[in-house]
């Protein structure tokens, strides 16, 4: 009906796609593309070098934190060099390279707000969902691909401009990556300061650039699954990953806006003079501003947290989602409880959003509001709980592949859970107030979000890339990556919750040295003792990514060629060629059942595609044999 | 390549690519904006007493911006309206209209509500110096009626260099009505019909001031508000005016293609406008009569 209308309106159109045979030049094809899975690899490269730069900055402060006062080799002269003595002097010993207050608080700042808006949104939502979800349902693209182009294009200019606020007077933003305000406001303010090109209103203007950026993919993703849907492919028969990226989408959807809308008003702060965030009689330096008062540093607070909770749930639902279709290829069996999988990631997108204010406990909100905030946080642990329980539940009995992808998948599964588990602390105001802003809450997101969110990345790169390219990544090195990865992940954060314990503080630029609280033992170290041996697996789990990343580039052109289904999936992507061209099936696929139709009985293979239809007697149960009947 | 849905409608949702997109988008835009007036609630509710200040906007010139921006919600239906008849000359009338409203709003905030703004003047004063313009303020009187406090005077700098050169010791102002029989109700804002400073001039010590601007954003919680929402609602109006330009000036193009096209584009950029146009429902009531 569709293609019969267009025909009768559109007399080029034949003429149009004959077109679009010929060969697009080198930029129309990798550089101003439309095509959802360019842009999903764009994604893919520009947010892996994202992590990988935010992972040198984390490397870097772990020097100063295990050895606090002295000055980083080699390193610490060629950045002096380039950034300028504002951000690294010479240490006591006249040696350069030692970092100053202001810069290790950079660091602390970029490294969060380029790990999470630069890294992993962009890898594990943007990337895995251009490449993937359009493929899933049988779509031949997005449904907006130019607003899918522009959204690349806006994620990679506020990129830029994050990196570029490293380098003007003064270096970039300090006020870690929650910007909280009024230090935020007055941040990099005064006469040595230009008025816009200073870290922190750059860092602002980077941000209404990546916001920019998630709308436009959000609106994208939301609106592909709705219309795009191949023939047959219900709701109820879309792939688990396809359902997290969903619910994914309309978090970035209508979360962000409200920080969108604090960003301006903060950039109203720096730039106009205005008193959004600043309370009245603010003193600095000493001296009082000459402002208008009225603010509210709390407000900021709260549009901040209401982006920053759901956030959470951006970062680890699409994870969740490339765990379970792994999980589900290499047991060989269907995932377990896909209903209530679905049911319990929308729930879990629902309550993200009235979870906001446990970030805030110490601010003294009031007893009934921690109240009603401390039992929706109560609540929503059920939703990720039984995600969570479904995934194991599905290992019981499998006949498990342990290939690479499943290797980080089920290394996500306990080290999630021990960040889920660590958190209900937290949750309670009473232990809150203790543990807030230590570093048991740094060891407790992270959990999440490293071995827990970056796994579940490394998975989907390692079980997608035969689809990208046509050939597999080498398992010898996939598995060098894995295990000194896995070692180090722990070696660096369970001490962390020891940190946290003895009080040391996050923010603290010396490791702790001079604080008593860190000076106590436990395990034999003191509390600042313990970071030599953390940032030292942080250094060995930077060595550890080299294989990767020499495993990414060398499989491109020499990895092992592979067929379109190399793990004997069930699912549409595996139907189209490998790599997919532009429209990416030959024919329209059509669905007839469900995602996970692994060993169905009485069948040869193991694995039943989508797209095969049902046989007559296929639904039958077999007859109850006697031992079973009672 | 073809994406389906570009015009048609899906069977089983019911509906056509861009109109999924264009709810999507007006549902982060509710947020965004939802985000923005949960602010001016905080910092209203916030507010010390008497530094909310009532009446300072135009109501009359607002008045007539909402009317236009309703009208221009019903022509551009009516574009649409005239396409899904194929009455392309009735759509061109109906488009330009819409344009021309939204030009006219934009006119009247930028070169006529904003720049009024921008030149009167506002001196808070130190609350060790109130007693001494009490007779501009009336506070006295104020308290008995159990009023909050006065505690700007507002009016014409009429010497402007003032507020840069620090050997000039007072600023001159013309004087706000109010300011000239503090205690007469029917010279207090807000009036309905818009009243300049009078030519009563009141000389203000500039050891007495604690804070004195122009009616800028950073003159106080309510200005700072006012210009960020009202500029954001601008920017909006802006965008849909271009977008209505485009369609305006090349729609003709995707017309004789596939007239249904065109009609919905219309309608995903007229869903757009109202949306703009309920924006500015509520910043009227809430800026110029609360």
């Amino acid at each position: 009906m569709d293609a019969h209308s267009h025909a009768a309106h559109d007399p080029h159109h034949h003429h149009d796609e004959a077109h679009e045979h010929h060969e697009l030049g080198f930029f129309r094809k990798y550089v101003f593309s439309t095509d959802h899975k360019v842009i999903g690899l764009q994604y893919l490269v520009s947010g892996l070098i994202f992590l990988f730069l935010g992972f040198c900055l984390m490397m870097l402060m772990r020097w100063q934190l295990a050895y606090p006062g002295t000055s980083v080799p080699v390193i610490g002269k060629i950045l002096q060099n380039v950034l300028g003595p504002g951000a690294l002097t010479n240490d006591g010993a006249g040696h350069p390279g030692l970092m100053t207050p202001e810069f290790y608080n950079s660091l602390g700042a970029m490294h969060g707000t380029i790990m999470i808006f630069l890294g992993i949104v962009p890898v594990a939502f943007a990337a895995f969902g251009n490449f993937v979800v359009p493929l899933q349902i049988g779509a031949p693209d997005m449904t907006f691909p130019k607003v899918n182009m522009a959204s690349y294009q806006a994620f990679f200019v506020g990129g830029v401009i994050m990196l570029v606020s490293f380098f003007v007077p003064g270096g970039a933003a300090k006020g870690g990556w929650t910007s909280y305000t009024p230090l935020a406001d007055i941040a990099d303010q005064g006469p040595t300061y230009h008025v816009i090109f200073n870290g922190q209103t750059l860092w602002l203007i980077g941000f209404i650039f990546l916001i920019t950026s998630s709308l436009l993919g959000a609106v994208n993703f939301i609106a592909t699954i709705i219309q795009l849907r191949a023939k047959g492919m219900t709701w109820m028969r879309l792939p688990f990953f396809v359902w997290a990226q969903f619910v994914t989408a309309f978090l970035l959807l209508l979360a962000f806006p409200p920080l969108e809308s604090a960003i301006v008003m903060q950039l109203m702060d720096r730039v106009a003079g205005t008193s959004f965030f600043l309370p009245s009689g603010l003193v600095v330096n000493g001296a009082q501003v000459s402002i208008s008062g009225g603010g509210s540093p709390l407000l900021w607070q709260h549009l901040f947290w209401f982006l920053g909770h759901p956030e959470v749930y951006v970062l680890i639902l699409p994870g969740m989602g490339i765990v379970a279709e792994i999980i589900a290829n290499n047991t060989r069996k269907p995932l377990w409880g896909y209903k209530s999988l679905v049911l319990a990631a929308l729930v879990l997108g629902f309550l993200s959003f009235i979870v906001w204010a446990h970030h805030m406990w110490l601010t003294g909100m009031g007893t009934v509001v921690s109240a009603f905030f401390q039992t929706t946080t109560m609540i929503i642990s059920i939703p990720s709980v039984i995600i969570l329980s479904a995934f194991f539940i599905s290992l019981w009995g499998g006949s498990i592949r342990f290939t690479v992808p499943m290797l980080f998948a089920t290394a996500f599964l306990p080290m999630f859970g021990i960040g889920g588990l660590t958190g209900i602390p937290l949750a309670f105001n009473s232990a809150d107030l203790y543990l807030h802003d230590t570093y048991y809450v740094i060891a407790h997101f992270h959990y999440i979000v490293a071995p827990g969110t970056i796994f579940a990345v490394f998975a989907g790169v390692y079980y997608w890339y035969p689809k990208a390219t046509g050939r597999k990544m080498s398992d010898f090195w996939g598995k060098v990556h894995f295990w000194p990865s896995l070692i180090c992940m722990n070696a660096i954060f369970l001490p962390m919750f020891l940190q946290g314990m003895l009080g040391m503080h996050r923010r603290w630029y010396d490791g702790g040295q001079g604080w008593t609280l860190a000076t106590e033992k436990v395990w034999g170290l003191s509390g600042f003792h313990w970071n030599t041996p953390i940032s030292i697996a942080a250094w060995v789990m930077g060595l550890a990514q080299i294989p990767f990343i020499i495993n990414f580039f060398w499989s491109i052109r020499h990895g092992e060629k592979v067929d379109d289904n190399p793990w004997e999936a069930t699912t549409l992507e595996w139907t189209a060629p490998s790599p997919p061209p532009h429209g990416n099936f030959t024919t329209p696929p059509v669905a007839y059942r469900g995602p996970y139709e692994y060993s169905l009985p009485g069948r040869a293979k193991d694995y039943t595609m989508q797209t095969e239809p049902v046989q007559p007697d296929e639904r039958k149960m077999p007859e109850p044999t006697m031992s079973l009947s009672h | 390549m073809e994406i389906p849905y570009t015009v048609t409608a899906r069977p089983d949702t019911g509906l056509w690519n861009a109109k999924v997109g264009i709810w999507l988008f007006l549902a982060s835009e509710v947020m965004l904006f939802g985000g923005l007036f949960s602010a001016y609630i905080f910092l209203r509710l916030d507010a010390q007493p008497g530094f909310w200040p009532h009446g300072l906007l135009n109501v009359p010139v607002g008045t007539m911006n909402t009317a236009i921006l309703i009208a221009s919600s019903v022509t551009v239906v009516l574009a649409w309206a005239a396409l899904k008849m194929r009455q392309y000359a009735k759509y061109k009338f109906y488009m330009a209209l819409t344009i021309l409203c939204g030009v006219i709003f934009l006119f009247v905030k930028l070169y006529f509500e904003w720049p009024q703004k921008f030149d009167h003047f506002g001196a808070y004063i130190k609350p060790s110096a109130l007693e001494k313009y009490e007779p501009y303020l009336g506070n006295k009187h104020l308290l008995s009626e159990g009023l909050p406090p006065r505690v700007e005077i507002t009016g014409h700098l009429h010497n402007h260099e003032a507020l840069h050169d620090p050997k000039i010791k007072e600023y001159e102002v013309g004087l706000d009505p109010i300011y000239t029989d503090p205690t007469n109700k029917e010279m207090d804002r807000p009036h309905f019909l818009y009243v300049g400073p009078t030519e009563k001039l009141a000389k203000i010590d500039k050891a007495d001031v604690e804070r004195a601007t122009m009616f800028v954003p950073s003159h106080s919680a309510f200005f700072a508000t006012y210009f960020t929402i009202t500029g954001l609602h601008g920017l909006h109006v802006l965008g849909g005016v271009i977008v209505f330009v485009y369609m305006f000036l090349f729609g003709g193009i995707i017309y004789r293609q596939n007239p249904e096209h065109l009609a919905n584009r219309v309608e995903v950029a007229g869903l757009f406008w109202h949306f703009v146009d309920l924006v500015w429902i509520f910043v009227f009531p809430l800026f110029y009569l609360l």
